[in-house]
């Protein structure tokens, strides 16, 4: 696995408050999109989704060590819960994605307990056939879920009682937001907590954590139970924002999607997911317009590149440049002295 | 049997050479395109056609593990993983570019197409054909790996490369033999299914679960478990389908998902 480098670089330059401001000002930016760019809002609101998503997946395969290939099936979970809920007459749109987010939450307890007592291909086995448990279940349960047509009629009430979910999507669009930034904040402390870095170490060496008294165990469990919430909660955003639940949701087409979008921006690294779904989503756009079989080879083209020769997806790129920046300017440094 | 013919050669290259291959439904596709290909287009016969087939797809395997595929060994589970995952996604579509995204018909012979009479159950040949085949590769397989000495030399290579590198063996050349070895097996089981599971561009994709669950379940490089697994499987799903029909196939990810929690390295487990 690769390191992860917090890159002083930049903090010694300039002084933390303004750094702090900058960092607010992707948000802002991102916020004044439909000003910017009417009647994108839908798309975007697609993108917050599954940057959501794949921030929770980042917490699993860039922290934690834990590769999955069935994190759909929480993702659908949370959607369907969501979407379920709603056609039964519970429509307020913040208790809905709380309920989706303890549901995936148990269900990704109850599998993280039995899973993750194994390693390697077994382990990676087992999400698979969980995600395809659930799938299945989902699509034969069509009394519930509406099986292959996607669950239907879908609606929900105003958010906080305020903002109704509009045709545009403007509503969904900063509701979306608003969750990713909480999220996303979430995340940041989570990561830098101590639980965070004992993550960090359990998956660099797991029996040296064991010897110095960390619970790995408890630890993976419990990361996997928080990346679960998170997941249904991305779940419950896009069925509330497309007031569909499709089976696709669970599928491991989307398991393997978010994967790629996590990887090549980067995982491990906090910002993977806000560089890599968009590009992901960009270069679909372009490749699938005439034949999705162009997208199908220019993905697994980029995938195997990305393997070969950049592990680190396009933040890792970027740290090796700034790497080489800052030894050039060293060795100048050093000239000039 | 379809299912053992194929995974057998994915334990191979995963369970020998430890190595998480998603891209081994790709070799058998391949083979089963060839082996289509050859009989239509050049009215070769079955047999042949399969054994062209076989050996193409195998070299091809060779060339992949000499260009790519080896650079990956030491690599960490989920970098093999992508890298698979890009390989099958590039070949769904050059094979949909190369021949359409229809499913490819298979012409069988006739003389697998008839009834073959035992005992007092009329059997089709095609289905006995499989079973004959499967056979055959087993004990091929066992053969090659407990008594000649290329078996001797990758089992001494996968339980300790380094050791077995310092005694003078080439582990390199070793290893993409057994890996052309693998992919060959994929294409000899594809060649042979296409009858049962249909050629078409997404046929990594869509059985490729089934692969690796067999190969999971069955334990990772050897011979036995994926025969045992493969068989449990096909039959448990049989059964499954017949009783309950509604429930699909939950039941067989809800078995599988049982014993990988049971016996986390196969029902074959070496101890």
């Amino acid at each position: 696995m690769t390191t992860v480098s917090a890159s002083p670089t930049v903090h010694e330059v300039v002084p933390s408050a303004i750094i702090r401001l900058l960092k607010l000002l992707p948000w802002l930016l991102v916020a004044a999109l439909p000003l910017a760019l009417p009647g994108y809002e839908p798309l975007a609101t697609q993108v917050f989704v599954m940057i959501l998503f794949a921030l929770s997946l980042d917490l699993l395969v860039g922290y934690a060590g834990i590769v999955t290939l069935g994190h759909a099936g929480l993702f659908g979970m949370g959607g369907y819960t969501a979407g379920i809920f709603s056609v039964h007459g519970i429509t307020d749109p913040i208790a809905t994605a709380v309920c989706a987010m303890i549901l995936a939450a148990v269900t990704g307890l109850m599998f993280g307990a039995a899973m993750l007592r194994t390693k390697g291909l077994t382990l990676l086995m087992l999400t698979m056939a969980s995600a395809f448990l659930l799938y299945e279940i989902a699509n034969k349960a069509t009394g519930l879920t509406g099986g292959e047509d996607g669950l239907q009629g879908v609606s929900f009430t105003p958010v906080l009682g305020l903002f109704a979910f509009d045709f545009r999507g403007k509503t969904a669009f900063f509701y979306s937001l608003a969750a990713l930034f909480i999220v996303f904040i979430f995340v940041r402390a989570l990561i830098n907590s101590p639980f965070g870095w004992s993550l960090r170490g359990i998956r660099e060496n797991d029996a040296r954590m064991v010897a110095i008294g960390c619970p790995i165990m408890q630890r993976r469990i419990i990361v996997y139970v928080i990346s679960s919430a998170l997941a249904g909660l991305a779940g419950a955003l896009q069925a509330q924002s497309t007031q569909f639940v499709a089976l696709y949701s669970l599928s491991f087409e989307l398991s393997g999607n978010i994967l790629i979008m996590l990887i090549l921006g980067g995982s491990g690294r906090l910002y993977g997911a806000f560089i890599g779904v968009p590009a992901f989503m960009f270069a679909q756009d372009l490749l699938a317009k005439q034949d999705p079989a162009n997208w199908y080879l220019g993905q697994g083209i980029i995938l195997i590149a990305l393997v070969m020769l950049a592990p680190g997806g396009i933040l890792g790129i970027a740290e090796r440049v700034i790497d080489v920046i800052k030894r050039r300017r060293v060795r100048n440094g050093h000239r000039d002295s | 049997m379809i299912l053992y013919l194929i995974s057998v050669g994915l334990s191979v290259t995963m369970g020998l050479m430890g190595f998480v291959n998603l891209a081994h439904g790709v070799f058998a596709m391949l083979g089963g395109y060839a082996t289509v290909t050859f009989m239509n287009r050049f009215g070769i016969p079955f047999l042949l056609a399969l054994t062209i087939g076989c050996v193409l797809v195998a070299a091809l395997g060779f060339v992949l593990e000499r260009t790519l595929y080896r650079y990956l060994y030491g690599r960490s589970e989920l970098d093999q993983v992508l890298f698979s995952f890009g390989l099958i996604l590039v070949s769904v579509a050059l094979v949909r570019i190369a021949w359409g995204p229809l499913a490819q018909p298979i012409q069988l012979p006739d003389y697998l197409r008839g009834r073959v009479n035992i005992l007092d159950f009329a059997l089709p040949a095609y289905r006995l054909a499989l079973v004959g085949f499967g056979a055959a590769v087993i004990a091929g397989l066992w053969f090659v790996f407990d008594r000649t000495l290329f078996g001797a030399r990758i089992r001494a290579a996968v339980d300790n490369r380094a050791m077995a590198q310092s005694i003078g063996i080439d582990t390199n050349r070793l290893f993409a033999a057994a890996f052309g070895l693998g992919t060959g097996l994929a294409a000899l089981g594809g060649g042979l299914g296409a009858d049962v599971l249909a050629i078409s561009p997404t046929y990594p994709l869509q059985y490729i679960v089934y692969f690796l669950i067999v190969v999971a379940v069955g334990g990772l490089g050897n011979i036995k478990g994926p025969f045992v697994a493969a068989l449990t499987i096909g039959l448990a799903d049989t059964a499954c389908r017949y009783f309950l029909p509604e429930a699909g196939s939950i039941f067989i990810f809800a078995f599988v998902f049982v014993v990988l929690i049971w016996r986390p390295n196969g029902i074959m487990e070496r101890r």
